[in-house]
């Protein structure tokens, strides 16, 4: 998994709440077999017309926004469907971090998985960024943040600071990059142990055991 | 003394499997139910890295989302659909994984048939890479949904590694009215609640009004647990449960003392929880989405909301921005939308007593002629003890089309799908934008209204509904 420590990009405004996975990635791309390629359906809904051109109204087609890598929204980011497509729609298009003031379980539990950073921050401060997001765009830029995840930071060059919140342990993955599988399987001989105290038949060697009910 | 337990806290603590310092815990999987659509990704990962499944005796398969439900003798139309099952069957054969598959009398969708083959189990940690999985709650098991990344853990460790959610306690007081069903009642605490509510939480229905709820019925309250937000949903095992799963496939063979064990499952009286809130089963009425979350709902006896009346002005932007999609004014009366769909079906709605409650309101009646109507029973099991029961006859002779087990046009992912602008009365759980089908204007309601709906050609109140 790629690692994350610190990004400094262009925000992409988003200024909607309730974002579903179903505009992440509507269903239709969900029959791939491959874990990549899904950045090109991304909103696909929102950002196409019926004939197929980019809608100049969706906010991820402002030419501003092209290329940015961080997604700024509203509440409850990522309500929904559990289909980790959507950090990798999100991720293959460019994003490596989202900010909002909530996110919904499942939706931020895949970003982790994905090396992608989901940062909370308080609504005020989500408010903020959204004023200043508009400021540097009325003056002809994008918004630039930097978000550090050894500091547990997000700054702009503007005097903008606020710390965030992140399970220790899953920052410590991000930041390593780490297997999460490889991880959990240093703690196979508990696994194992807590199968035998459960009454489990062992694992056997090679074939996979068949059929039945477990106790 | 132990201090008092929730039905949350006893699995927590008996599935802890470690919690090493500065790591989330690991808690143990007891079953993992798998579908087409979130596990080939996962499979590609085991093989690439040369790992097996660690209990395939622990995993169940069955192709739903993606599938046809009509004759599916015939090969699959969409080459892209065909692949990711022939994707499924060949993972599933080459990991050892049971597979339900098309042509299987016991494929169906995955949540229904997991309850109904006895693979759901109380007291269970239940997964798979779907949201609905909350539905597995209703027999006092533990489950939730899971990304693929997280599908590949649990096929290579059979663990999950998991912060312990905090519990809420959603009591129902009272009872239900004549003509309101579960489907009415977990609307409504969507309603209440909002989409957001339960994040982070998993809730635990409690009181009167749940218990004298039947299984089906608490599946279906389950089931839509995760629209507040909540990722699981749970129903503590009673009488009810045990009789539910007495003589079904893969339930323990010494049965009684698995009851006595389950029985010991319930939360404790004086169990604390982290947050308690209680709704009256009695303030209930059957109820109908507007907008484009589940949330933006109302009774049947009311009219289309105007966002102006709402006091937050992300709720007001939401709301006007929904009504625009579901071509809606403020002020039109529920009752008087007409439709163009009827849909009933889905993880949430397609069991025999759904099929029951639908039949018995269009018995002697016919469909209007500006719906098409469809029903999709949830499992091989349903459909055939419907067509045993002759409900299927019943539902073609009104005009309604009776399909094949899947997901069909919950999610729309195969050809069952709505145009731009059709407005359809579904039974499922989601009403996003495009759900159903680009353009596609989704409004909630259970089984028995969206059978009046195909009836009448509009929403109406089932309360005063013609039996005949």
């Amino acid at each position: 998994m790629q690692p994350f420590t610190t990004h400094t990009g262009n925000v992409a405004p988003l200024d909607r709440a309730n974002v579903d996975t179903d505009q992440i990635i509507p269903k239709q791309f969900l029959k791939r077999i491959e874990r990549t390629g899904f950045g090109q359906f991304l909103f696909f809904d929102w950002r196409f017309l019926p004939d197929g051109s980019p809608d100049p109204a969706f906010e991820l087609n402002q030419p501003i926004r092209q290329g940015a890598s961080i997604l700024l929204a509203r509440r409850n980011f990522g309500c929904g469907s559990s289909r980790e497509h959507a950090p990798w729609a999100l991720d293959d298009y460019g994003f490596r971090a989202v900010i909002a003031p909530t996110f919904a379980d499942i939706f931020f539990n895949n970003c982790f998985q994905n090396g992608m950073l989901p940062v909370k921050l308080d609504e005020a401060d989500v408010d903020e960024l959204f004023r200043r997001a508009a400021a540097a765009e009325a003056a002809g830029h994008p918004y630039r943040l930097t978000v550090d995840l050894r500091a547990c930071e997000v700054r702009d060059d503007a005097g903008f600071t606020r710390s965030f919140a992140v399970d220790p342990f899953r920052r410590h993955c991000l930041l390593e990059g780490l297997d999460n599988i490889g991880l959990s399987l240093k703690h196979v001989d508990r696994i194992t142990a807590w199968e035998a105290a459960h009454g489990l038949a062992p694992l056997q060697g090679g074939a996979p055991l068949q059929g039945g009910a477990i106790a | 003394m132990p201090a008092p337990r929730t039905l949350l806290d006893k699995i927590w603590d008996d599935h802890l499997v470690c919690s090493p310092d500065g790591e989330q815990p690991l808690i143990y999987i007891d079953r993992h139910l798998v579908h087409e659509v979130t596990s080939a990704q996962a499979f590609e990962g085991l093989r690439v890295a040369g790992r097996r499944v660690r209990r395939p005796e622990a995993t169940f398969a069955t192709p739903d989302h993606n599938i046809p439900t009509t004759d599916r003798r015939l090969p699959i139309a969409d080459p892209i659909s065909k692949q990711q099952i022939d994707t499924l069957r060949a993972n599933c054969r080459e990991f050892g994984v049971r597979l339900f598959d098309l042509g299987d009398a016991d494929q169906g969708i995955v949540h229904v048939i997991g309850p109904e083959l006895g693979i759901t189990q109380p007291g269970m940690t239940i997964v798979c890479g779907d949201s609905h999985t909350a539905t597995h709650g209703a027999l006092g098991a533990l489950a939730f949904g899971i990304g693929t990344s997280e599908v590949e853990h649990v096929l290579a460790t059979q663990t999950l590694r998991q912060s312990k959610p905090k519990s809420f306690e959603v009591r129902v007081e009272g009872d239900l009215h004549p003509g309101v069903t579960a489907k009415d009642l977990v609307l409504y605490l969507i309603g209440r609640l909002t989409t957001e509510g339960g994040t982070g939480y998993v809730i635990e229905y409690t009181g009167p009004c749940i218990r004298r709820l039947g299984m089906e019925e608490r599946m279906t309250v389950c089931n839509m647990s995760i629209e507040a937000g909540a990722r699981a949903g749970m129903i503590a095992p009673d009488q009810i449960t045990f009789d539910y799963l007495r003589g079904r496939d893969l339930v323990p063979k010494d049965f009684e003392r698995a009851v006595a064990q389950w029985a010991t499952l319930p939360s404790d009286a004086g169990a604390r929880y982290d947050r308690s809130e209680t709704f009256f089963g009695g303030d209930v009425v059957p109820q109908v989405t507007w907008g484009t979350n589940p949330a933006q709902v109302v009774g049947i006896d009311a009219t289309v909301p105007d966002p102006a009346s709402m006091a937050d002005s992300s709720d007001r932007s939401s709301a006007s921005r929904a009504l625009e999609y579901m071509g809606l004014e403020s002020g039109t009366p529920i009752a008087a939308i007409p439709i163009d769909r009827v849909f009933i079906g889905s993880c949430t709605n397609s069991r025999i007593e759904d099929l029951r409650a639908a039949a018995s309101v269009v018995r002697g009646h016919t469909v209007s002629a500006r719906v098409r109507a469809m029903v999709v029973p949830g499992s091989g099991r349903v459909k055939r003890q419907a067509e045993a029961e002759g409900l299927d006859r019943v539902f073609t002779a009104a005009g309604f089309e009776w399909r094949e087990a899947g997901c069909s046009m919950c999610l729309g992912m195969n050809p069952d799908t709505l145009a731009p602008g059709e407005r359809c009365a579904s039974t499922s759980n989601r009403n996003f934008e495009g759900r159903q089908g680009k353009g596609g204007r989704t409004h909630l309601v259970s089984p028995a209204m969206a059978a009046a709906a195909a009836v009448a050609g509009h929403f109406t109140d089932i309360r005063q509904w013609r039996y005949l």
